[in-house]
């Protein structure tokens, strides 16, 4: 034992001590400081005097002063651990509160609903008002709800329309995040017979970067009648009655051929630009038309899916965006304002 | 698909403005999403002979060339490309012209060095995409020529269509202009070729096919002297405005081919095809080929590949190529591959493979199995005119089993009753006859149709509707509405869910919407549990689970408020949540729930939200029993029961938590299962008799143990008090160190009974039996 060895082992068993002794994180970052936290720290000092022996003494010195340094730091962090856990149980002890010890206070603000809950309140009343009813389906769902009840088997090149998320549940891509609202159609049909005149709201995801037009968490509504001699001509007058109502009576609605596997005939609808009431403007490039929503009449196959004879009954699908809508209607040019729940933007409507 | 006008009408006869042709195009469902001019606008443009180039003495990023603009004059231009030299003929917009894109050009002074005029590359006179280096012309032509008569351009106008995945027909010039030429009732035909004759001398390619059922036409034919060399201007043009590059004359009849009848097709270099011959056949385990775009690709038994003679690989059946049998300028005979690919496995493979080709797409949606040797013939015909071609000998075509279009029965009363139209027989028939639908009447109005082989997507009834309704047009089906004989409405839970966010709104919260989605450590972050549903394929790090409590998301919706100094904003979400399913079960647990957060705000707070939403939503059955929670603060959180059962927790967020999203201050929470909650028991709105009587108060005050909740004492008053009890009210807190483990709580009761005024002897027996029952029932004593 060298005269240093001696110091280090006083100084480790006095800071020892020390650490044990503290009570509070403040105080214990005070000790850590005077003990091992830098060149004025007691084993640093130390450390400093090894330059003074020789070689082997100096090797074993210097062995000793980092066992100690690590001990200590060691006994500072275990410490450390349990003050601040005392100290978070002590002030979570002085902070309890009897929840129901409340005594009422009059307010005068007034909150805001979201626009796209505004949105979607208004476009369920408005087929509500036509006689519809609103259903509405789990967000994540099997591959075959979203894919193969609607006319897309595995493998089916249409598929590829949709950049879907996949959930690790089940069998491999068995488990997916809706993609779209028509799930909700085929559970309808599965549970109820014809007449069916409904509306399904929510939440749809799709495998996209957000940007200024796509979230990949999105809002999405969808309708579906079925009923004895449902034809085209009625979907084309339902979304014209449902276009003059929820955007107002200048606007109107045109259908133009298009493709889903689910519907056939199917069509994509436009509605006349909203700026410009089909004058044309920058926002509908000119073309006085902008795109809202893909229809069209139920696939057989889809029928044929939810145990439905297409022979008696025919109808139409619909479906198009709730979060587009109220963009449309409010001026909004970026669909993350729907999420980003800025108060800034919420009290504005 | 890019299809330029002067093409179309290589078919038909089609005039009218191209805004019309333009809207008549989207009505068939070939919609335009772009219109483009091409060639208009540079009638200012000339050919001009660089006669020096030095560099500019005050920049090093452009340099200073002379010109000869046809005058025989110098003329300097300050140029930023380097890609030519002196002799070189390029196209010079002089002082004045105005380019296609709307650039109006003027004499600038360029650090010191006048530029009269602009150099141009082909970007920028909208003839290629080419925008790095300027356009070097063809050194024969004369200075001061016009570029338009240079070049050979014409004008022409592109229609950008966006092609849907049923219409394979519509990837192909030809199928285009079928469809536009029977809108508009104009005669459509693509002319006849005889099949390539065997040449003089008889020259074949030897062809096997392995995989018959991958592969079920595949056909050779050889053509022998060929010359390499650029296209001719009016091919390259096309080609450029459809999209796609010129390479050299045989590859790019290649394409032109491809692009007009929708038939992929191959060239090979038949001199570098071993064995002189090619064979179609699966991959095996582990076989690799290099294409075209010099990649190594991985392959196995269910990819179909084109083999030399030999068998090794020379390219991806109906993806791709390889590069060793690329057609280059030594070509001088040409094996031409044109043949029909199952199209389930060239989607399986361009799929796997991430490749996607012009080809694989026409392959995968189906080309026309009548259609190989058309395009065959076309080919050669094309080969013959721009390369000198002639065909060696017949062609070797080897057929298996190809598909047979569909023949359908077609009702016109079914049509009718779909579309809600009245077109007669005659009408049906004569929509589908331009488009090759031949139709033959079979009585009473039905028919048989036989689909033309290029639309394989046709194969019911209701698919030939389809193109009854898209020629008769979308616009002209007259609209009706559904005799609706239910009445609609919402659901009970939907209008409660409605009311539930009404009430909210009028405590002066505001509703929320955040992303299903978190990242893996937002729960640790928010003190939950780290069960979720992750997902599989997250484009992003912050999708990587689906929230199994709204906390973390209403978190973070505080802390950016108050980021934005609005620290005390309340807020509430409706949303689903998704737990792990239940063993045996696919789908995950997924209720909706409802969720308070207000910043700024306590515990008390949260509980006086609460407050308001059960009396707005008349639940009866409610209680709160102290507790810790996740993510709560351990000693200012409490269970919410509903009908006994537990159906969330209200109080205040963790500390810790807070600490975690920076938000300084309180946060008072509460989510709850809003199904749970509402399927509680609920006052049925029914009147209550209100008294006529003058009511009487009394205030009572207790020192009451601070284990004793408020609402505990709160609740043996209202029972004692009994039915002529009008209303109770907490209206005083008060702590004091002479109260150590107690606390004050004073109640206001109102009284009355509904048939008389309440006497004072009535009012002191309820007050002494309410002080009686507090004090007999709890540690607690009334405060004198």
């Amino acid at each position: 034992m060298t005269a240093l060895a001696d110091e280090v082992a006083a100084v480790e068993a006095d800071g020892l001590g020390r650490v044990a002794a503290a009570r509070s994180v403040a105080e214990l970052r005070l000790v850590e400081q005077e003990l091992v936290g830098g060149k004025r720290s007691a084993l640093a000092l130390l450390n400093s005097r090894l330059g003074q022996l020789d070689v082997e003494e100096r090797k074993e010195a210097g062995r000793s002063i980092n066992a100690a340094r690590s001990r200590v730091q060691a006994a500072v962090a275990d410490r450390a651990e349990k003050l601040a856990a005392g100290e978070r149980a002590a002030r979570i002890e002085a902070e309890r509160l009897d929840l129901t010890e409340v005594i009422e206070r009059r307010h005068a603000t007034r909150g805001h609903r979201h626009l796209v809950t505004q949105a979607r309140d208004e476009l369920e009343d408005l087929f509500v008002a036509m006689g519809y009813e609103v259903a509405e389906g789990p967000e994540v769902e099997t591959d075959w709800y979203n894919f193969e009840a609607l006319n897309m088997p595995p493998a089916h090149p249409a598929r590829s329309m949709w950049d879907t998320l996949y959930v690790r549940l089940g069998a491999a891509e068995s488990t997916l995040l809706r993609t779209h609202t028509s799930p909700v159609q085929i559970r309808v049909m599965q549970s109820q017979p014809p007449p069916i005149y409904i509306v399904a709201p929510g939440r749809c995801y799709r495998r996209d970067t957000p940007d200024a037009r796509h979230l990949p968490v999105f809002h999405q509504i969808e309708g579906l009648v079925v009923d004895r001699g449902i034809t085209f001509g009625d979907l084309a007058g339902t979304i014209e009655a449902f276009t003059s109502a929820y955007f107002g009576p200048n606007i109107h609605s045109r259908l133009r051929p298009s493709f889903f596997p689910f519907t056939e005939p199917s069509a994509e609808f436009e509605v006349s630009c909203i700026f410009c009431e089909g004058r044309g403007c920058r926002v509908c490039s000119q073309s006085g038309w902008i795109e809202l929503g893909g229809c069209g009449m139920v696939d057989p196959n889809v029928f044929a899916a939810a145990g439905i004879d297409p022979e008696e009954y025919s109808g139409f699908a619909f479906g198009f965006g709730i979060d587009r809508c109220a963009m449309m209607r409010h001026d909004i040019d970026d669909i993350r304002h729907f999420i980003a729940n800025d108060i800034r933007f919420l009290e504005q409507f | 698909m890019r299809v330029p006008l002067s093409w179309l009408r290589d078919f038909a006869p089609i005039s009218g403005h191209p805004a019309d042709l333009a809207a008549a195009l989207s009505g068939l469902g070939l919609v335009v999403e772009g219109m483009e001019t091409f060639g208009e606008g540079l009638g200012d443009v000339i050919v001009a002979r660089v006669l020096a180039t030095r560099p500019h003495p005050n920049a090093d990023k452009v340099q200073v060339v002379d010109v000869d603009a046809g005058d025989g004059a110098d003329l300097q231009i300050v140029c930023g490309a380097f890609n030519f030299a002196a002799g070189d003929l390029v196209p010079l917009a002089p002082v004045g012209a105005r380019l296609p894109g709307g650039m109006q050009i003027g004499r600038r002074n360029v650090r010191g060095q006048w530029s009269n005029g602009m150099l141009c590359s082909g970007a920028e006179l909208a003839l290629s995409a080419d925008g790095e280096g300027i356009m070097i012309l063809d050194a024969e032509l004369a200075p001061g020529t016009p570029l338009t008569e240079a070049l050979g351009i014409a004008a022409d106008v592109v229609f950008d269509l966006d092609v849907t995945p049923n219409r394979p027909d519509a990837l192909s010039v030809a199928g285009v202009a079928r469809d536009l030429a029977a809108h508009l009732g104009v005669p459509f035909s693509i002319p006849e070729l005889p099949a390539p004759a065997g040449g003089e001398y008889g020259a074949t390619v030897s062809v096997v096919v392995e995989a018959p059922d991958l592969c079920p036409q595949f056909t050779g034919t050889v053509l022998s002297g060929v010359s390499i060399g650029a296209s001719p201007q009016w091919m390259a043009q096309r080609l450029t405005l459809a999209g796609m590059r010129p390479i050299n004359n045989i590859v790019d009849v290649s394409n032109y081919v491809m692009l007009e009848l929708g038939q992929p097709n191959h060239p090979y270099d038949l001199d570098r095809l071993p064995g002189g011959g090619l064979l179609v056949r699966r991959a095996r385990d582990g076989e690799t080929l290099v294409t075209l775009d010099d990649v190594e690709r991985a392959l196995g038994p269910d990819d179909c590949l084109i083999c030399d003679a030999n068998g090794a690989a020379v390219g991806i059946a109906g993806v791709m190529g390889g590069a060793s049998s690329e057609i280059s300028a030594a070509t001088t005979t040409v094996a031409l591959e044109a043949a029909w690919f199952d199209p389930v496995a060239v989607a399986r493979t361009s799929k796997r493979l991430g490749l996607r080709t012009e080809a694989s797409v026409r392959f995968e949606r189906g080309v026309d199995p009548d259609g190989v040797n058309r395009a065959v013939a076309r080919f050669c015909q094309l080969a013959g005119e721009v390369a000198g071609a002639t065909v060696a000998g017949p062609s070797v075509d080897v057929r298996g089993d190809l598909p047979r279009p569909a023949r359908v029965v077609l009702r016109t009363s079914r049509v009718n009753a779909i579309l809600g139209t009245g077109l007669s027989p005659a009408d049906v028939s004569g929509y589908l006859q331009p488009i090759g639908f031949r139709s033959t009447p079979t009585g009473d109005g039905d028919f048989r149709v036989d689909v033309p082989s290029w639309r394989p997507d046709c194969e019911r009834e209701i698919d030939v509707i389809e193109e009854v309704a898209r020629h008769h047009g979308y616009t002209r089906i007259a609209r009706t509405m559904p005799a609706i004989t239910k009445v609609g409405g919402l659901s009970a839970y939907q209008r409660d869910r409605r009311r539930a966010r009404e009430i909210l709104v009028g405590a002066g919260l505001s509703e929320a919407w955040a992303t299903s989605f978190l990242a893996a450590e937002d729960l640790a972050r928010a003190g939950l549990p780290p069960d979720a549903v992750e997902v599989e394929n997250p484009l992003a790090a912050e999708e990587s689970l689906l929230r199994p409590s709204l906390l973390p998301g209403l978190l973070r919706a505080i802390a950016s408020n108050a980021g934005h100094r609005r620290p005390d904003v309340g807020l509430f979400e409706i949303g689903h949540i998704f737990l792990l399913p239940p063993p045996g079960e696919q789908l995950p647990n997924e209720p909706e729930h409802l969720a308070v957060a207000l910043g700024g705000g306590d515990a008390q707070d949260a509980v006086r939200i609460w407050n308001v939403l059960t009396d707005g939503m008349r639940l009866v059955d409610v209680a709160l029993e102290t507790t810790s929670l996740p993510g709560l603060h351990p000693t200012r959180s409490a269970r919410v029961l509903a009908g006994g059962r537990p159906v969330g927790g209200i109080g205040e967020v963790d500390p810790q938590v807070l600490a975690a999203y920076a938000i300084e201050g309180r946060v008072g929470w509460f989510e709850l299962d809003l199904g749970a909650l509402l399927a509680s028991p609920r006052r049925p709105a029914i009147h209550r008799p209100i008294s006529r009587f003058p009511s009487a108060d009394i205030d009572l005050a207790f020192v009451v143990e601070e284990t004793v909740p408020a609402a505990a004492v709160e609740r043996t008053l209202s029972r004692a008090a009994g039915d002529v009890l009008e209303r109770i009210e907490l209206f005083d807190v008060f702590r004091s160190p002479s109260l150590e483990g107690e606390r004050s709580l004073a109640w206001r009761l109102r009284f009355s009974a509904l048939d008389h005024t309440l006497t004072e002897d009535e009012l002191t027996a309820l007050r002494l039996r309410a002080i009686d029952a507090v004090t007999s029932t709890h540690p607690a004593r009334l405060r004198g």
